[in-house]
């Protein structure tokens, strides 16, 4: 499969404090590549300088062959990258309609055929669809920032801890929502605390370490690591 | 009509009508301050510089008050349009040279750069048109001026007077605030604007150009500014490089008073402060001889500080904080 996503030596810096260090990883098209580290290791900000929110210093990154670090985050959007992005970030005083809506704000006019993919995958938002945003549960608001972002038709998909705060059900069931969404065909970079199941659906994987990339290799090779074991699934 | 009575109905209409002027003045501030929390302290002088667009104007096409109805009626719409274009171009001419350069700047940067423009552009008054007060252009027939719609076209035995002035600024006004409010409800560019307040980071992830968002909103302030400017000339007959001082003012405590970054509020606040000045004014004296005009200015700055310590988020502030 061609490579859909590639980010090179990538360096970033919050200040004077770097964060990301030579970062290099890429993501296949279909597939799914999950990203595991610990609190404050620069996953998030992986993401952010994929979307275009953070720039690096240093390094390159590509969708599809084109150079896109040096676009603003609008921009980024509109190339086909969406992010759900950490602590949801939905629209809090405006309706679970209007936040979907604003996903599909590149394309202009949200499309049906989009919409009825979404409320089909989360059939609750559509129970929800004229209540504020703000107003739903933690779970429901993980949904609609997941909805958002596939209301953009991105061709690659970033989510940051979409398990974050969720009850075991729910967990499951968002990750078998991750798996049907890359299954309809978008590219996945899924950021997760909860490796075992990051890398239960996952094709391959990365592990990143105070902005350092450390590992890499399939889910299973990864699995069956000794370091990761330790380190993210908690076994001694 | 009882005298009381019918005072207390003349004064309701200038409040109201001056209400409306500070409310389309508070929006501009509104909605600037929703946005990027700046206050924009050269808005007053955005709406002056739309009072005196309109005087060069109309000036300039050489109408006159005899140049009959379609004329005078197309000159003014023209230069209502005209004002709104010029402030709106003004304003957002603002963000771009100045507040943009300053958007992760500490706060205080762009609140002292606002100072800076508004002394520049009363100083572009100045020389524009001079430091004393001037008259706009006469182009409304004498009879018409000081027409009472009650008596004349209603037949109403009445002394309340409702001018052609009055419902002139009504007129400009609330057709302006309710497709302010379609804009910003029902489009897809106000939509952006309010993820844009709400949270910018995640806004410009949906694909929106975060700073032509938010120069819209200096475009649709300064359009509304320039619109009360354009009647404020003529509902005040006179201008002055200073006259967006008191407006502005007024118009800043309008929008804290109905709760900075709602665009409700600013209207309520408008339509409050227009009132308490109207009332305080004329109407008060009736029931405390010692109180005059020359109270007004402690009775709006007294609402503020009573707002600020009791409710700072506003009248309407916590029902629709459009803030982040
Ligand atoms: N806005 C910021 N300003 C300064 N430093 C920041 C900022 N955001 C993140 N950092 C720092 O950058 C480093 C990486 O943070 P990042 O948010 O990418 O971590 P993370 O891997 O997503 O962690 P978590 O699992 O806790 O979300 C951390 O040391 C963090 O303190
Ligand atoms: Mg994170």
């Amino acid at each position: 499969m061609p490579t859909m996503l590639e980010v090179q030596d990538v360096s970033a810096y919050y200040g004077n404090i770097q964060a990301l260090k030579n970062v290099t990883l890429h993501v296949d098209q279909g597939e799914i590549v999950t990203l595991i580290g610990s609190n404050g290791a620069g996953k998030s900000t992986t993401l952010k300088t994929i979307s275009g929110l953070l720039r690096p210093r240093t390094g390159s990154i590509k969708l599809k062959g084109e150079v896109i670090s040096d676009k603003p985050a609008h921009v980024v959007a509109g190339l086909g990258i969406a992010q759900s992005p950490e602590g949801r970030r939905i629209f809090n005083r405006m309706t679970v309609m209007e936040n979907l809506e604003l996903g599909a704000y590149s394309h202009g006019k949200p499309d049906p055929v989009d919409l009825e993919r979404v409320l089909t995958l989360f059939p609750r938002l559509r129970e929800r669809i004229g209540q504020k945003a703000g107003t739903m549960s933690g779970g429901e608001q993980q949904m609609l920032a997941i909805g958002r972002a596939l209301m953009a038709k991105p061709t690659v998909l970033l989510l940051d801890e979409p398990s974050l705060g969720l009850s075991p059900i729910l967990i499951d069931a968002i990750f078998n929502i991750i798996k049907e969404i890359n299954a309809q065909g978008t590219t996945v970079l899924l950021v997760e605390q909860n490796a075992l199941k990051a890398l239960d659906v996952a094709n391959r994987g990365y592990v990143i370490q105070t902005g350092n990339i450390v590992l890499t290799g399939t889910a299973k090779e990864l699995l069956g690591n000794d370091m990761v074991r330790k380190a993210y699934l908690g076994e001694e | 009509m009882n005298v009381t009575v019918t005072l207390f109905l003349q004064y309701l209409i200038i409040g109201l009508a001056t209400g409306s002027l500070i409310a389309l003045i508070a929006l501009g501030y509104t909605l600037v301050y929703g946005i990027i929390e700046l206050i924009n302290f050269a808005h007053g002088e955005v709406f002056m510089m739309g009072a005196f667009f309109a005087a060069t104007l109309i000036a300039l096409t050489g109408i006159t008050n005899e140049s009959g109805g379609v004329a005078i009626v197309g000159i003014l719409l023209v230069a209502l349009v005209g004002s709104m274009i010029f402030s709106a171009a003004l304003n957002f001419g603002i963000d771009r040279v100045g507040y943009q350069r300053l958007r992760n700047a500490p706060r205080l940067a762009a609140l002292i750069a606002a100072i800076g423009f508004s002394f520049i552009l009363q100083n572009i008054g100045i020389y524009w048109r001079g430091s004393n007060p001037f008259r706009p252009p006469e182009i409304i027939p004498a009879e018409y001026r000081s027409m009472n719609i009650l008596t004349e076209w209603l037949g109403l035995d009445t002394a309340v007077r409702f001018r052609l002035l009055d419902l002139f600024v009504i007129g400009v006004t609330i057709p302006l605030l309710v497709g302010l409010t379609w804009f910003v409800y029902k489009t897809r560019v106000g939509t952006a604007m309010r993820a844009t307040a709400q949270d910018r980071e995640a806004a410009s992830l949906m694909g929106i150009n975060i700073n032509w968002t938010i120069g819209v909103a200096f475009l649709l302030g300064g359009a509304l500014a320039g619109a009360a400017g354009m009647v404020a000339l003529y509902y005040n007959d006179n201008a002055r490089f200073q006259m967006g001082f008191r407006y502005g003012l007024f118009a800043f405590t309008a929008a804290v008073l109905g709760g900075i970054g709602n665009l409700t509020g600013a209207v309520v606040g408008g339509l409050l402060i227009g009132l308490a000045w109207s009332f305080s004014d004329g109407f008060v004296k009736l029931f405390i001889p010692a109180w005059g005009p020359q109270w007004t200015t402690s009775l709006v700055f007294g609402l503020l500080i009573l707002v600020l310590v009791f409710r700072p988020s506003g009248l309407l502030g916590e029902e629709t904080p459009d803030k982040v």
